[in-house]
């Protein structure tokens, strides 16, 4: 086959690295609240690379019906996350990581 | 008929007790007083008929009334066994209970004074005396006309309680307090033993009635129990034993008679009724009425003898260097108690039930006769300062004289017939111990007679010791007092000459139980027996006629010719008075190793137990550790989400490494 010119785990390491990314960036981010919205979508993202590319070279077409599900679920998410992130910032005045630990122990 | 009477006889007493007891303050003194006597009168003439019934016309009678609780197998009943030893005992301690009701009359009659002013406990004490007293009664004719252990005990427990009442009855004085403390708790480590002793007959023979518990003791004899460690023991001798112990309590024999001199904080008429002539008896009356038992085992007669005698030399000394005049006559209980528990434990219940009647009565007398000099005197009890009182109270005086002459035996008053015949049964015994019986209960005999007139010459003769005020006043006492003791006075005098029926006739035959040995030991004294007369010329000629006058001529030649004999040998023998003032130290002996030990134990459960364990350990420690627990997991909770985030990826991480470790 043509397509098999790139191989599955040249698709799985890209995969694996934009989720690393968006880890690293939740975890290294201090400042904006946004980033770690940003950073989610990106882990969405590396899994649906992964669904898509198991789905073409399994020839199964469910993976990337999977995706368009996560996809919706993930517009969703991210409507309601900035709503929340809005409230947040007109309750508080901040979206700084750093200042919102009400839930201090 | 017969049956009604039976349970009017302690139900009389009961509903006296109740109406002075309960309405005492509505219906006022005199009605108080006369409910309670009525009772005690008709239980009185009641026992007469039911002695007449029994003793002359020869019925017993033994059923049960009243089922009080069944469970598996046992049934506590409440009946009366009715023989001969019951109606001698009906008869005693009615008659001595109804004049000691009559003589209460004139001694309470000044209560009031005895009581702080506006004291509310004071408040109709005088109707609550009786109550009390007639509640005494109705205790002790059920313990008396039992047939059954279980009633035995309630009767036990109940003249327990009544005892603890009167004696602390004047509860504003610590003094009283103390003393009704002291003997209610000495009373239960004799009442634990005496529990263990009816539990012991209940778990080998099965029955609670004593009709069937004596039928069934010949089969119990080869049973052993196994106490501790590998030693066996013969049944019937540890339930003897166990019994005899709550007799030590209540009868107050060494060492549990502390509580019996104690007693005197009480007022004098109980006193008489109570703690010289009926109650303190009741242990001689059980260990009577458990003769068929007892006689099965020689090794707890042996102890019962040795008590006896130990309780008749020792406790009758202390009575010499007593100043207080109740005191005294509480020694010399002491001392008449341990006579009859030797004889009980020389296996002559008859004599021990005789020398029990004789008692009583002067006993009784002697006590009222000090209660009269008592009143006299404006409640001053101490001997030193009295002095001459027989020109003052002739009434009081030669009754006294009658009850000192029946207490030291003198030939012709009751307590020679029953003490010789103790003495005469003991010499005969051959129960183990019985050598060192004798020679306590002879020796006893001169001592007894030493303090009793140590005590009747330093009250009615010789010097006027007293104050001019009290002298002043000094007169015989009202007829309430001076009836009963006159009625006392005549069965002092002439219940011995019962003697020729009650022990050497066939009185206790089916009531009282001895075989084997003692069975010839009564017929051997039964031998000797040639009639009342004889036997009184042969007690003229006998030691302890002689040990009673040497103890009377040296109590007359120290306390009236010569005081400074006295003096000479008080500083001579400095420790001899100390150990016996002290009296051998065994109420220092309790007061600190078991009451202070008692105490030590209890603050350092306490301490260490309750407050230091439980308290701090327990509850509070392990309060404080989930306090510090939850102080160092709070840290955990920083609120930063990206610690949350960190801690999930880290835990979805290891989840999935196990997950693929297992599965690899």
């Amino acid at each position: 086959m043509a397509q098999s010119m790139i191989p599955l785990t040249h698709f799985l390491v890209i995969g694996a690295i934009l989720f690393s990314v968006s880890v690293a960036g939740i975890f290294l981010n201090r400042k904006n609240m946004l980033i770690i919205l940003m950073c989610i979508e990106l882990m969405l993202l590396a899994v649906n690379i992964n669904f898509i590319a198991f789905s073409h070279f399994n020839q199964d077409m469910g993976g990337q019906v999977f995706v368009f599900f996560i996809l919706t679920v993930a517009a969703a998410e991210a409507a309601i996350g900035l709503a929340i992130l809005v409230v947040l910032f007109r309750n508080r005045g901040t979206i700084n990581v750093q200042e919102l630990d009400e839930m201090k122990g | 008929m017969m049956e009604n009477i039976y349970l009017a006889i302690p139900l009389a007493p009961l509903i006296g007790a109740i109406i002075a007891g309960v309405f005492g303050g509505k219906i006022g003194r005199t009605a108080a007083h006369i409910a309670t006597i009525a009772g005690v009168a008709t239980a009185c003439v009641l026992s007469f008929i039911v002695l007449k019934h029994i003793a002359f016309d020869g019925n017993t009678y033994n059923e049960t009334v009243y089922t009080w609780a069944a469970t598996e197998g046992i049934a506590f009943n409440v009946g009366f066994l009715i023989d001969n030893l019951t109606a001698m005992m009906m008869v005693v301690v009615t008659f001595v209970s109804l004049m000691v009701h009559i003589y209460t009359i004139g001694y309470m009659e000044h209560d009031e004074h005895n009581w702080p002013e506006e004291s509310l406990v004071g408040r109709n004490s005088y109707q609550r005396f009786f109550s009390y007293i007639s509640l005494f009664t109705f205790s002790m004719l059920m313990l008396v006309m039992s047939n059954n252990f279980m009633q035995l005990f309630f009767g036990w427990e109940a003249v327990g309680l009544v005892s603890y009442l009167l004696i602390g009855f004047w509860s504003t004085r610590d003094t009283a307090i103390f003393a009704n403390m002291k003997a209610f708790l000495v009373n239960r480590v004799g009442d634990f033993g005496f529990l263990l002793g009816i539990a012991a007959v209940l778990m080998y023979f099965g029955s609670m009635d004593y009709a069937e518990v004596f039928a069934k003791a010949p089969e119990v004899v080869g049973k052993t129990i196994n106490i501790y460690g590998a030693a066996e023991w013969s049944v019937i001798t540890v339930a003897c034993i166990l019994l005899f112990v709550g007799a030590m309590g209540k009868s107050a024999q060494v060492p549990l008679h502390v509580w019996l001199p104690d007693s005197m904080e009480g007022p004098t008429p109980i006193s008489a009724l109570i703690h010289a002539a009926t109650m303190v008896t009741a242990g001689i009356f059980m260990v009577a009425r458990m003769s068929p038992l007892f006689e099965l085992s020689t090794t707890a007669l042996s102890f019962v003898l040795i008590i006896g005698s130990i309780t008749a030399f020792f406790m009758g000394l202390i009575g010499i260097v007593q100043n207080d005049i109740k005191r005294v006559v509480a020694y010399s209980t002491l001392s008449q108690l341990g006579y009859m528990t030797v004889a009980l434990g020389a296996g002559v219940y008859g004599a021990a039930v005789f020398h029990l009647m004789t008692h009583a009565f002067f006993k009784a007398l002697l006590f009222l006769a000090a209660g009269s000099v008592i009143i006299a005197m404006h409640h001053e009890q101490d001997m030193r300062k009295m002095g001459g009182l027989k020109k003052y109270m002739p009434i009081t005086y030669w009754t006294s004289l009658i009850g000192s002459l029946a207490l030291i035996g003198f030939p012709g008053f009751s307590g020679f017939f029953s003490k010789d015949l103790i003495i005469e049964a003991v010499h005969e015994s051959h129960v183990p111990g019985a050598h060192f019986a004798y020679w306590m209960v002879l020796l006893g005999v001169f001592v007894t007679a030493f303090y009793s007139f140590r005590m009747f010459f330093l009250v009615f003769h010789g010097k006027e010791r007293m104050d001019d005020h009290t002298k002043h006043h000094l007169k015989e006492s009202p007829w309430v007092v001076t009836v009963p003791l006159i009625a006392l006075a005549i069965p002092a005098v002439i219940s011995g000459y019962l003697l020729d029926p009650m022990v050497v006739g066939d009185f206790f035959k089916g009531a009282i139980k001895g075989v084997g040995e003692h069975e010839s030991l009564v017929s051997e004294i039964s031998h000797h027996y040639h009639g009342i007369f004889p036997f009184i010329l042969h007690g003229l000629s006998a030691t302890p006629f002689w040990l009673a006058m040497g103890g009377l001529g040296s109590a007359w030649f120290i306390y009236m010719r010569k005081p400074e004999i006295a003096e000479w040998f008080y500083n001579k023998f400095r420790w001899i008075h100390t150990l016996l003032d002290n009296k051998y130290f065994i109420d220092d002996f309790n007061q600190k190793i078991f009451a202070g030990g008692a105490v030590a134990l209890g603050k350092g459960l306490w301490k260490y137990g309750d407050r230091m364990l439980i308290d701090t350990g327990l509850v509070n420690d392990s309060a404080g550790f989930i306090k510090k627990l939850a102080g160092w997991s709070r840290y955990l909770q920083t609120g930063y989400m990206y610690h949350y985030a960190f801690s999930m990826i880290i835990g979805v991480l290891a989840l999935m490494g196990w997950i693929i470790y297992k599965a690899g």
